[in-house]
């Protein structure tokens, strides 16, 4: 076949010759593309300069060091209205991190559960998994958090009527309380003696696997982690001569005092994310088991392996290689989702951030600030799920 | 103005200022044919829309005053109904020609957020309301109290403030929207509620047992509630301070909405003088209005007074007492510079 080039006249390009070229007309429109992102860019950039010159708004950074003057009900840090905006932002982005990273947990262990329920022989667990994937995914995430927090929380007796549970616990419609652990001189033994134990668990597992390349022999890996993990800590503790005692709550006048609460805010938030993202995980799981053709599972109990070692090493290593990426998108999302939380009062990034802006009147500041964390925080999950992915991935022969 | 429509368009859509603060906001108005009021998105008595969807309240009858100035027409008025988060944002973006929303009057706003404030409405203060059966006498029995509060607001500041002050504890329960702090402190979620007093009143009568609250006797801070626009429009900065003070004056002269025609033949020259039937005046077209805009204002929406009592006042489910806002010739701080 004659290259279009060839087929140019001789005299040189005519314009048809460069419209026909492929390779010039690609390289033509990316450079256009290229192009008008930027002047759009620049456009929205200058446009947005102008017009807070000429609102006569104040602009830049330099509030984030101001008072912030209100209060924050939960907090992770030390918090007082003396602290600083920054820090009040810093504060919403703590308790983003919290109810993302223990969402992110739950919604994975229950959606691993009803997934695999769903594809359970039993027809009753089959069909309760049926239901709750299609009662989940198909209602709007802040109506779930609406059913948890006014629905379920709000079932909960008031304050003076609280319930009590085992070991001096409260539960009311102002949360859960609960005795509040304080360590005492020599407690942090049994940090250290955790840590030696995580070192000490990897070791074994590291030898147990050497010796069993070598010899065939299996050792019980995971009792033995199991058993330095709990045991570990608990010797640091008796050594240290058990340093702890509890602040226990006790009914004030308005509210109980005393202990640690976990706020009806906090809990609403957590459930919804957490039974609403498990239903889209759970999906996730079944797809990703029901992708593993069945003569895996034939080849490998052909081979003499139990069933349980057939999952473990056969079905769920390619499972994940069909889960791990749309797993990631879930772990976003319920990140992302937890921004609703403000609907309910809970004091995440969102709320945090929002009653700073209205303070101050930095709407554009603030909502730089908003898109740069979740950004940060998007990037950095899917670069650990993508590592994640990639040590995970079968290498092919 | 170098920005063409399509960069206006971005910059309204990405950042919501396209059209912040243009030079003759008159113009516009006249030009749309309405004017735009930054409301709140429902306050019992000062910004509500009533059953058939009819705004009604006493910072609406503002609005529809400053209309019948413009216009000689209370109807020709839009609302942008926002919450106490989005309510400067909205202004600042042009989403509104002035904001009448129970707004207090700061330093911080006047200045840093670039709006113009210059006369007050109503001279409100921060409270706390309880339930009768905590047995609270005093804000300052309240530590270890959870204190529901709007998030945003001078209010949620004045809290952090006095409770520091005092040296006493509590647990700040914040929601972004009015229902959803009602509705927590109706389900038992926080033992107090603070706001603006005005506001506590309006409150406690969508409570569905009012008369088990009693709003506390404290008043923690200075809320001057009042009109605010964007600056750098001095006209119509003018024409929304003047509004107001027509109001108060009109009342100070003893007319209004039923006797205004009659008044139009008095002999008092201050009282022909506001009612723009002074041979040579030249007030309304100063201002950029007809001659008779005070007239239309009081004629349409009557005198503060009646904006007063029609919705907020003893006659109405708030009883509030005129108080603080009573004319200075009765001890109260309303007082309209001279129309002259």
């Amino acid at each position: 076949m004659t290259d279009h080039a060839e087929a140019a006249p001789p005299d040189g390009r005519s314009l048809a010759s460069y419209i026909y070229n492929p390779k010039f007309r690609g390289l033509f429109f990316q450079v256009l593309t290229l192009a008008i992102t930027l002047f759009v860019g620049w456009w929205i950039f200058d446009n947005t300069t102008e017009n807070l010159a000429r609102s006569n708004t104040a602009s830049g950074y330099q509030f984030l060091n101001g008072r912030a003057g209100f209060d924050i009900g939960q907090s992770l840090i030390p918090y007082t209205s003396d602290s600083t905006y920054g820090r009040a932002i810093f504060v919403g982005f703590l308790n983003t991190l919290l109810v993302a990273s223990v969402g992110i947990v739950t919604a994975t262990v229950i959606g691993f559960i009803i997934g695999l329920g769903r594809l359970s022989r039993n027809w009753l667990i089959a069909k309760l998994c049926t239901v709750y994937v299609e009662v989940f995914r198909n209602i709007p995430v802040l109506l779930v958090i609406f059913f948890f927090y006014k629905g379920v929380l709000g079932a909960l007796p008031q304050v003076r009527d609280s319930l009590e549970l085992p070991f001096s616990m409260f539960l009311n419609n102002r949360g859960l309380a609960f005795p509040k652990p304080v360590w005492g001189d020599g407690a942090i033994l049994v940090p250290i003696a955790l840590l030696l134990a995580v070192i000490a668990a990897l070791a074994v597992a590291q030898w147990a696997k050497a010796r069993q390349a070598a010899t065939g022999r299996q050792f019980r890996t995971a009792r033995t982690a199991f058993a330095l993990l709990i045991g570990l800590p608990i010797l640091g503790f008796l050594i240290a001569g058990m340093p702890l005692t509890f602040d226990y709550p006790v009914a004030g006048r308005f509210n109980l005092t005393g202990g640690s609460v976990v706020a009806p805010e906090f809990v609403a938030l957590y459930l919804a994310l957490s039974f609403y993202t498990a239903s889209f995980i759970a999906e996730t799981i079944r797809a990703g088991i029901k992708g593993v053709p069945k003569g895996q599972t034939e080849a490998a109990s052909a081979l003499g392996l139990q069933p349980s070692n057939t999952t473990r090493l056969v079905v769920v290593p390619q499972a994940l290689r069909i889960i791990i990426p749309p797993l990631t998108s879930q772990y976003l999302n319920l990140t992302k989702n937890s921004s609703l939380g403000i609907a309910i009062g809970f004091p995440e990034l969102v709320a945090t951030g929002g009653t700073t802006m209205n303070q101050t009147g930095q709407a554009i500041e603030v909502v730089s600030i908003w898109l740069a964390v979740y950004l940060s925080i998007s990037i950095a999950t899917s670069l650990f799920m993508n590592w994640f992915n990639a040590k995970m991935a079968l290498v092919e022969r | 103005m170098k920005k063409t429509l399509l960069s206006a368009t971005i910059g309204a859509a990405v950042l919501g200022l396209g059209s912040a603060a243009s030079a003759a906001t008159l113009d516009d108005v006249k030009a749309k044919g309405f004017v735009q009021c930054v409301v709140n998105t429902g306050l019992a008595g000062f910004s509500a829309p009533d059953a058939s969807g009819n705004w009604t309240g006493f910072d609406v009858d503002y609005c529809r005053a400053l209309a019948a100035a413009i216009f000689n027409d209370p109807s020709k008025v839009k609302f942008t109904p926002t919450t106490a988060q989005t309510r400067f944002t909205a202004l600042q973006s042009g989403e509104g020609d002035v904001m009448f929303r129970n707004t207090t009057w700061t330093i911080n706003r006047d200045t840093a957020l670039g709006l113009n404030f210059r006369t007050v409405n109503y001279y409100d203060g921060q409270g706390f309301m309880v339930p009768k059966s905590l047995d609270v006498s005093s804000a300052l029995e309240l530590s270890g109290a959870a204190v529901c509060v709007q998030s945003g607001t001078t209010t949620e500041l004045n809290l952090a403030d006095y409770f520091k002050a005092n040296n006493l504890e509590y647990n700040p329960v914040v929601f972004e929207k009015l229902p959803e702090v009602n509705a927590a402190y109706q389900e038992g979620r926080c033992d107090v509620y603070t706001t603006d007093q005005s506001g506590l009143y309006s409150i406690r009568l969508s409570l569905s047992n009012p008369d088990e609250h009693i709003v506390l006797p404290e008043i923690i801070s200075k809320e001057p509630l009042g009109p605010a626009v964007r600056q750098g429009d001095d006209q119509w900065f003018d024409i929304v301070s003047w509004t107001h003070f027509a109001l108060v004056q009109a009342e100070e002269f003893g007319i209004t909405q039923a006797n205004v025609d009659e008044m139009k033949n008095s002999e008092n020259p201050e009282i022909r003088r506001l009612l723009g039937v002074e041979a040579d005046s030249k007030i309304g077209t100063d201002l950029g209005l007809d001659n008779d805009w005070a007239y239309n204002i009081i004629k349409h929406v009557g005198n503060y007074g009646e904006v007063f009592e029609r919705n907020i006042g003893m006659s109405t489910p708030l009883k509030i007492e005129r108080g603080l806002n009573a004319l200075w010739t009765k001890g109260g701080l309303q007082y309209a510079m001279p129309i002259r």
